[in-house]
């Protein structure tokens, strides 16, 4: 490892090597269904990603972020699938998407941002249940969302006539739908961390940094916070409605049932267990979520092959083992798996050095 | 400093009539005074004497249930906290209020945001003018650090500096955005006499350096030893306005301070 | 037969059980300053719970009176609520007391997220029919409907809510409530036990979502694993429009929303001119909430607590 710091330009290589041959790798290792797993890890990736932005940058608990992402997948839909005979490209609906998401975030934070955190919180929870409840709902009087059955037929990416479905030969390779879809949201991935961390180390990011310290005395540096909140809250909705687009288009089916709460927490879950605040924690956070579940079918297999029967459908386990992440990781580790160094002193200092503000006060 | 050989002074600030109520309890009632550019004035009286309750109505923290508070002729009562420190007043807290978890510079780099412009799209796409902005921020408040005696901890956690340390930060963090009047809620408290000391030197060398200094402070000795002009409140109301020498003698400020009947 | 007198009862019943979980949000609101997530899902557990002490009691005694095996099951719910309560405040906050915000606000999730994934494994995902053991007698009322079970449901809710005001009020471990909402700090000093308070308010919180948890589901006669989120949800409302941190408030806050509810669900057909229906009834809380935090922050009855950070 050492030796690889000190190069940090072959390092680089290396990876960019590991990332390209990584769906190969992973195909030819596992199956092709870890594949589609690895594309899902860069969704949730550009998921916790943009969460991050809210919760781990400006400390503002969003419960209802799926909301977003299931903005962005049904304007996907509506815009480029059977449904209203519709067929936008793909590189005109996604940024639409962002769009409407960013403007859904502002509407639902202007009221609430004044408050405090805590009623955001409740408030963005409503805000997820009650997007899910008109998706489910809006089939009539007119038919919108085509209620629980969801959409389908959404038209797939398609770069330049090449459209991302079927399989073809590629230097003696076989390259799949998903192998072409990894390489589209690696690029959006990669888009984010560098948006994200751009936006971490700027004037805007201090601010969120003092926002999340300490309200009152940000004001009184001159920090519009409303207006900062909000800057976050949009951002973080947009990074949310463009992966809600991609998702669509990946898919080609959505329903409602993909964009219920407990999506939120799985991604709030994300960004906690792999350290709040810290872009590679996050994307540490969002492998290990989308994989363990995948993992745990095993578990379900290897029930049948000693029991005879699944006694514990391993999908069950799956929120309550997130569940009992979340309460433990803030017990014993509240900075995270990977923690920003940030977050570590700040976690860690908050009990040593609470006696000396009290004393003083 | 006799400023009656000066020529007439510039009003900077000026506060006018101010009343606050909390429900039926009147916090100040009809409080006037002016502080003039480049002095020290100090806002004294005893304990619960309404000091940092006008103080929060002059930055906006409170709003005033009736008068005017004004900044070089511009009224900021009644704006929020942010807009007000756009106008050119900032503050520091009397129970210190950093960023704890922030190194003491990128405390002090928070303060230039009200005087930076850059905005989301220049932060990500980093251009140019980004970049020179963001170079003339770290500059400033490597030249702020210094100037309050700070410059050998700029790599230190704000929350992990010794006391006197966070209140010369704090001064820092406010000079950061530029001031044309600095306002120190209790400066000194808790500082042993070497360390107020220190403080005042400091003081001392931003009114040199031009600032106006408003000192909200408990330390009658201080105060009249190093402000320009004073002002006393008690119950709320202003008891006393002039030089240090005239206030010390006024029966009304002696009679609040021993507690007597006037 | 009088839709809006009809609603308005039906309003006022269901009300009554959002004020009685509305009370232990508000509570705990008031001490620490905190929105105890998990509070919806043990109002689910006390559901659950009394089911499996009245099956069991059915299946000993099937002649038992039904009030009984009711009772019964509110026996056994109500303590094991309690404990489960004092359990999570123990567990999950008691340790981040001094942590940052965001901390318990997400052990609370979690809290939340355990304890319904739990009473999925131990129950199962399928709705659970609760026997009517309640009397079903229908009578007119203002040329509307009331039926007995309506009335028990409305009665002990008010009578626990009355005992609940003279706890707070008249005794000493409500005095020392009221002193630790006040200031944690100061009631410690004047020699109140704060750990011992809070972990009060959590018991007697948790005892009356256990309560309102048997109530609704009899009311419905169905029980499901996941039904604490929406009555969590909307209970939170319910404080929040009374004014979260005030007791009154919540009972007042319950009741209202129950009646908005109620007449909303009746009537948005026609508001909307039959474009929405009446399957949108859960959006109303949500848009109550919204429209309280627009409007008036404090609720009806609190105090502001609009940045009081």
């Amino acid at each position: 490892m050492a030796w690889l710091r000190a190069r940090p330009r072959l390092a680089l290589l290396l990876l960019a090597a590991l990332l390209i041959a990584l769906p190969f790798l992973v195909g030819a290792g596992l199956g092709r269904s870890w594949v589609r797993v690895l594309d899902f890890v860069l969704i949730y990736a550009l998921l916790a990603i943009g969460l991050n932005i809210v919760v781990g940058y400006a400390g503002l608990l969003d419960l209802g972020y799926i909301a977003f992402y299931a903005l962005g997948a049904y304007l996907y839909a509506w815009l480029a699938s059977p449904h209203f005979g519709l067929h936008l490209p793909f590189w005109a609906v996604l940024p639409l998407g962002a769009a409407l998401a960013g403007l859904f975030g502002v509407l639902l934070g202007a009221p609430t941002l004044r408050l405090r955190g805590d009623y955001l919180a409740i408030v963005t929870l409503g805000f997820g249940e009650i997007i899910r409840i008109f998706m489910n709902n809006l089939n009539a009087p007119f038919n919108l969302t085509n209620g629980p059955q969801g959409m389908n037929l959404i038209d797939p990416v398609s770069v330049g006539g090449l459209a991302f479905e079927g399989q073809r030969q590629f230097l003696g390779l076989t390259v799949t739908g998903l192998h072409l879809y990894y390489y589209l949201f690696l690029a959006f991935t990669l888009l984010a961390i560098g948006v994200a961390m751009r936006l971490q180390d700027s004037r805007i990011g201090r601010a969120w940094a003092a926002l999340r310290e300490d309200e009152v005395a940000a004001a009184a540096m001159g920090i519009n916070t409303r207006n900062v909140k909000l800057l976050a809250f949009a951002m973080g909705a947009m990074f949310g409605g463009l992966a809600g687009g991609l998702f669509a288009a990946f898919q080609g089916f959505i329903s409602p049932e993909s964009f219920n709460l407990w999506e939120s927490i799985l991604v709030l879950c994300m960004i906690v267990l792999g350290g709040m605040g810290n872009i590679p924690g996050v994307i540490l956070g969002a492998v290990l979520l989308t994989v363990i579940p995948e993992a745990l079918r095993y578990l379900g297999d290897l029930q049948r092959a000693t029991l005879g029967h699944v006694a514990v459908d391993p999908s069950d386990l799956r929120m309550l083992l997130f569940g009992l992440s979340l309460v433990a990781m803030m017990l014993w580790r509240p900075a995270g798996l990977w923690p920003s160094r940030q977050r570590k002193r700040e976690f860690a200092s908050e009990d040593e050095h609470a006696d000396l503000y009290d004393a003083r006060a | 400093m006799p400023t009656s050989t000066m020529p007439a002074p510039e009003c900077l600030l000026s506060v006018e009539g101010v009343c606050k109520r909390f429900g039926g309890l009147a916090a100040l009632e009809d409080v006037t005074l002016s502080v003039n550019e480049g002095e020290i004035f100090g806002l004294i009286g005893p304990n619960g004497a309404g000091k940092t309750t006008l103080f929060n109505c002059m930055t906006g923290l409170y709003s005033v249930t009736s008068g005017a508070v004004r900044l070089a002729g511009e009224a900021v009562q009644n704006r929020k906290p942010h807009e007000v420190v756009k106008r050119g007043f900032a503050r520091t807290f009397q129970n210190i209020r950093l960023f704890a978890n922030m190194t003491a510079l990128e405390n002090v780099m928070v303060g230039r945001h009200v005087r930076s412009h850059a905005t989301v799209i220049g932060a990500i796409l980093r251009c140019r003018r980004t970049r020179e902005e963001e170079t003339a921020i770290r500059a400033r408040a490597h030249e702020l650090m210094e100037y309050v005696g700070l410059g050998h901890k700029v790599r230190a956690l704000a929350g992990h500096l010794a006391y006197g340390e966070q209140r010369r930060l704090e001064i820092a963090r406010a000079l950061a955005t530029n001031p044309k009047l600095l306002a120190l809620d209790e400066p000194v408290a808790g500082m042993n006499p070497a360390e107020r000391q220190q403080m005042a030197d400091l003081f001392r060398r931003l009114r040199e350096d031009g600032r106006t200094l408003l000192l909200i402070e408990h330390d009658v000795k201080l105060v009249m030893g190093l402000c320009d002009r004073v002002a006393v409140l008690d119950y709320g109301r202003k008891i006393a306005e002039g030089a240090p020498a005239e206030v010390r003698k006024d029966p009304a400020v002696i009679a609040a301070y021993l507690g007597g009947a006037t | 037969m009088d839709i809006f007198t009809q609603q308005l009862i039906n309003g006022l019943v269901v009300g009554s059980v959002y004020a009685l979980v509305a009370l232990g949000y508000t509570m705990v609101y008031g001490i620490l300053e905190l929105i105890n997530f998990a509070h919806g899902e043990v109002t689910m557990i006390g559901a659950m719970v009394a089911l499996m002490v009245i099956g069991a009691l059915l299946g000993v005694a099937p002649d038992m009176p039904g009030l009984m095996v009711f009772a019964g099951g509110l026996l056994v719910a109500v303590p094991a609520c309690m404990a489960l309560g004092f359990a999570i405040e123990k567990i999950a906050y008691r340790p981040l007391r001094h942590a940052p915000r965001l901390a318990p606000l997400i052990t609370a999730i979690g809290v939340s997220i355990v304890l319904q994934n739990l009473a999925m494994l131990i129950w199962g995902r399928q709705y659970i029919s609760f026997p009517p053991l309640l009397p079903q007698g229908r009578h007119e009322f203002l040329g509307a409907h009331v039926t007995d079970t309506q009335i028990i449901i409305f009665v002990t809710a008010l009578i626990v809510m009355a005992g609940l005001w003279l706890l707070v009020e008249r005794t000493r471990l409500g005095r020392a409530m009221r002193a630790t909402a006040q200031s944690r700090e100061v009631a410690q000093l004047m020699g109140v036990n704060v750990d011992r308070v809070i972990a009060a308010t959590f018991i007697i919180g948790s005892g009356l979502a256990a309560l309102a948890g048997v109530l609704v589901s009899a009311y419905y006669g169905l029980a499901h694993y996941y039904m604490g989120f929406m009555l969590g949800l909307k209970a939170f409302s319910a404080a929040v429009l009374g004014g979260i941190g005030n007791i009154a408030g919540a009972m007042l806050g319950g009741l209202l929303l129950g009646v908005i509810e109620a007449l909303g669900a009746g009537y948005i057909g026609d508001l909307t001119g039959g474009f929405l229906g009446s399957h949108y009834q859960d959006v109303f809380a949500f848009f109550v909430l919204i429209l309280v935090l627009v409007l008036r922050p404090s609720g009806l009855l609190g105090e502001r607590v609009a940045n009081r950070a």
